[in-house]
């Protein structure tokens, strides 16, 4: 087990290698270079060289590379050209935000994907199945930040039934400990913080699960056809194996492996598909903040975030892999 | 060296890898199981071109299709699609670009006009003929989409076409550039495909041009992989045997007798495409990574453009948006339905 780890750990180097690369060459290629987004537009050729010489930009591309990563590995990300502020705090600060609506998203997706997904197989044919996968088809068809901009204007703005921005009403006091405001909220019993919060996650939650549910269900209804069709269901309702069980421990639990995994690499795009969806709402979280960075051209914040998204989306997939590894024992025996 | 798990497969008799391949796609990384799926498509494929029952698996596959509603549907929305696009100029009855009705809309007092005999689907916010717009902006659509599948298409094609060659024909030597190749593949995998098309049309600039090659560019691991996976499951058939005992040169086999039978899959993947590269491609629009010329009717310029009016003019986004969910619909509806027909496994 811990040599499965470590070694899926030294895969994620040349991935992450092989990113910070490609983000090098963005940053060479910006127009003009890097010392026309640090400086004033209307900087004298000889600033604009002395910028360039403090910056190391007159080295060897080698070098200059090698000064990159060093700068990477060591944390610094650079500095946000709109705050100011070190690109590693904006995304730390941000992050706790993204988290709850990624969670909220998938405790959506999964509550009513798998149901669904199961009843859809159970009456294969039926106007129900027919609905499951039509809506699916329709879930994944449905540009994201279209669904969530209508379910804003419905539900926010015409019936008035949710907040439509940020992640609290303004004016609401709570106490701060781990910028997890539900977590929080709970910790210190302030069940009016916990509502409001839950709340203003409805909306751009609902908007994010779009996806993740639909493939959540088309994959669990597959799964369980596919399960169902095996020779030992067969043989257990042969030998007179109480329904019940038949459909929890030999159906539901072989057909979930592959939607565990489906889930697992649906969590980690969740955090791509929240840029989507958090400026629409104008929700506080990375996503949104990626969308300001794209419109204002912050170019550290997009390299620095784009790398930070990516190698938490590696590692999410990496524990999915390891929580796969415990949930089957055909890889434990391995 | 951990082994991907198509890779593993030359070696394996073609009883034994379906059983393999389920084993494999359990205990590989992530994105490789990713792959492991896009690789069993591929494998699938390839099993039935030997079936030997006289009709072509095509042939089979579309008399299946015929009986599918699924299929029908698809069809039938794709072709009146594909109608409407190339026919744009000749349906559409106004410019769309001459703001003729002007003088009737003014969004910032909230005055839209709705669909009237003359304006079918009533006036944009900038007063220009709706149905022209949607008319002409599904040709624009159709271009974007086309493009970007084909830019994913040949690079990962080739990507994999050459990886695939190397894998079955190349020797040890060619493995090793088969593994080479993988891994740059892999490593775009590993990125969500719209953070890859954020990062790639960001480098670029926004232009319509951007939003075509950056959803290409996410298109192409997938392709990339279909294609290897499907040349290393005909390597092994005895077809490329003989031809190798009479002497055909490498790439003569790798061209014209591994290849052709290896792009079913690649295919249907291209219609599945279309559908993702229209919703991405309106994602990146929506990000300010579009066309920045708004006049230029394209749908998902015209749906991210009209989020401002759509607590007033909620019609303004509905059109382009209906639009793009109905063709990605139509699509999707026709390669699920393509891949179902040639899946041994769903056929029942």
């Amino acid at each position: 087990m811990l040599r499965f780890i470590v070694r899926r750990l030294l895969q994620l180097i040349p991935t992450l290698g092989g990113l910070s690369i490609l983000l090098f060459v963005w940053l060479q290629r910006l127009p003009g270079g890097p010392e026309y987004a640090l400086l004033p537009d209307d900087a004298t050729a000889e600033q604009r060289a002395m910028l360039r010489r403090s910056l190391g930009l007159d080295e060897p591309v080698m070098v200059q590379y090698l000064a990159f990563l060093r700068r990477i590995v060591q944390g610094d990300l650079g500095t946000s050209l709109q705050t100011g502020r070190p690109v590693l705090d904006e995304f730390f600060l941000r992050f706790p935000a993204t988290f709850e609506l990624a969670v909220t998203a998938m405790l959506i997706a999964v509550t009513i994907g798998l149901p669904l997904g199961y009843l859809a197989a159970r009456r294969r044919g039926t106007a129900l199945d027919f609905a499951a996968v039509g809506g699916s088809l329709l879930g994944i068809c449905t540009p994201v930040f279209f669904l969530a901009f209508i379910l804003k204007v419905v539900f926010a703005e015409r019936l008035g039934l949710f907040p439509s921005a940020f992640r609290l009403s303004p004016g609401i006091s709570r106490t701060d400990i781990t910028g997890f405001v539900v977590l929080d909220g709970m910790m210190t019993r302030e069940w009016d913080v916990v509502w409001d919060a839950v709340a203003h996650l409805a909306l751009p939650g609902l908007a994010l699960a779009s996806i993740p549910l639909a493939v959540i269900t088309r994959m669990t209804r597959a799964s369980v056809l596919e399960v169902m069709g095996e020779d030992y269901v067969r043989t257990a309702n042969a030998k007179g194996l109480h329904r019940g069980t038949v459909r929890t421990r030999h159906v539901l639990r072989n057909a979930l492996l592959p939607v565990v995994t489906a889930v697992g690499l649906l969590a980690g795009s969740l955090f791509a598909g929240a840029v989507l969806t958090e400026s629409v709402f104008a929700f506080p979280g990375i996503g949104s903040f990626v969308y300001i960075a794209t419109q204002e051209r912050d170019y550290p914040v997009l390299t620095g975030f784009i790398l930070l998204i990516a190698t938490m989306y590696v590692l999410i997939n990496l524990l999915v892999d390891i929580s796969y590894s415990l949930l089957d024992p055909r890889v434990r025996a391995q | 060296m951990p082994t991907t798990p198509s890779s593993q497969n030359p070696s394996e008799s073609p009883e034994t890898q379906g059983a393999e391949d389920t084993m494999t796609e359990e205990k590989v990384p992530f994105h490789k199981r990713k792959a492991a799926k896009v690789d069993r498509l591929a494998e699938l494929m390839g099993d039935r071109s030997d079936g030997g029952h006289g009709a072509g698996i095509w042939r089979e596959a579309f008399a299946r299709m015929r009986r599918s509603p699924m299929a029908i549907t698809g069809a039938i929305i794709v072709a009146v699609f594909l109608l409407v696009a190339l026919f744009s100029p000749l349906i559409a009855p106004y410019s769309p670009t001459s703001q003729a009705w002007g003088s009737e809309v003014f969004p910032n007092r909230n005055e839209f006009v709705g669909p009237r005999a003359e304006n079918w689907l009533g006036l944009d916010h900038l007063g220009r003929d709706m149905f022209s717009r949607m008319v002409i902006g599904a040709r624009q659509t159709l271009m974007v989409g086309v493009v970007a599948t084909l830019v994913g298409f040949l690079f990962g094609a080739l990507l994999g076409g050459v990886a695939g060659a190397c894998s079955v024909l190349g020797g040890r030597w060619g493995r090793q550039v088969d593994n080479a190749i993988m891994r740059v593949i892999d490593m775009m995998l590993a990125l969500p495909a719209l953070l890859l098309a954020v990062t790639v049309a960001a480098l670029i600039g926004p232009s319509l041009t951007t939003v075509m090659i950056a959803v290409g560019v996410a298109q192409i691991p997938i392709f990339a992989r279909l294609l290897r996976g499907a040349m290393i499951s005909q390597g092994n058939r005895e077809y490329v045997l003989a031809a190798q005992a009479m002497g055909v040169r490498n790439h003569k086999i790798a061209l014209t007798h591994i290849l052709p039978n290896s792009m079913g899959p690649v295919i249907v993947q291209s219609t599945l495409t279309l559908a993702t590269a229209i919703i991405d491609a309106a994602a990146l629009s929506y990000l300010g990574l579009g066309n920045p010329n708004a006049n230029f009717p394209e749908w998902g310029t015209m749906l991210s453009e009209a989020q401002r009016f759509l607590s007033s003019a909620p019609s303004l986004a509905v059109y382009p948006a209906l639009g793009i969910i109905i063709t990605a619909l139509g699509f999707t509806l026709l390669g699920e339905s393509l891949r179902e027909a040639l899946d041994p496994k769903l056929r029942k």
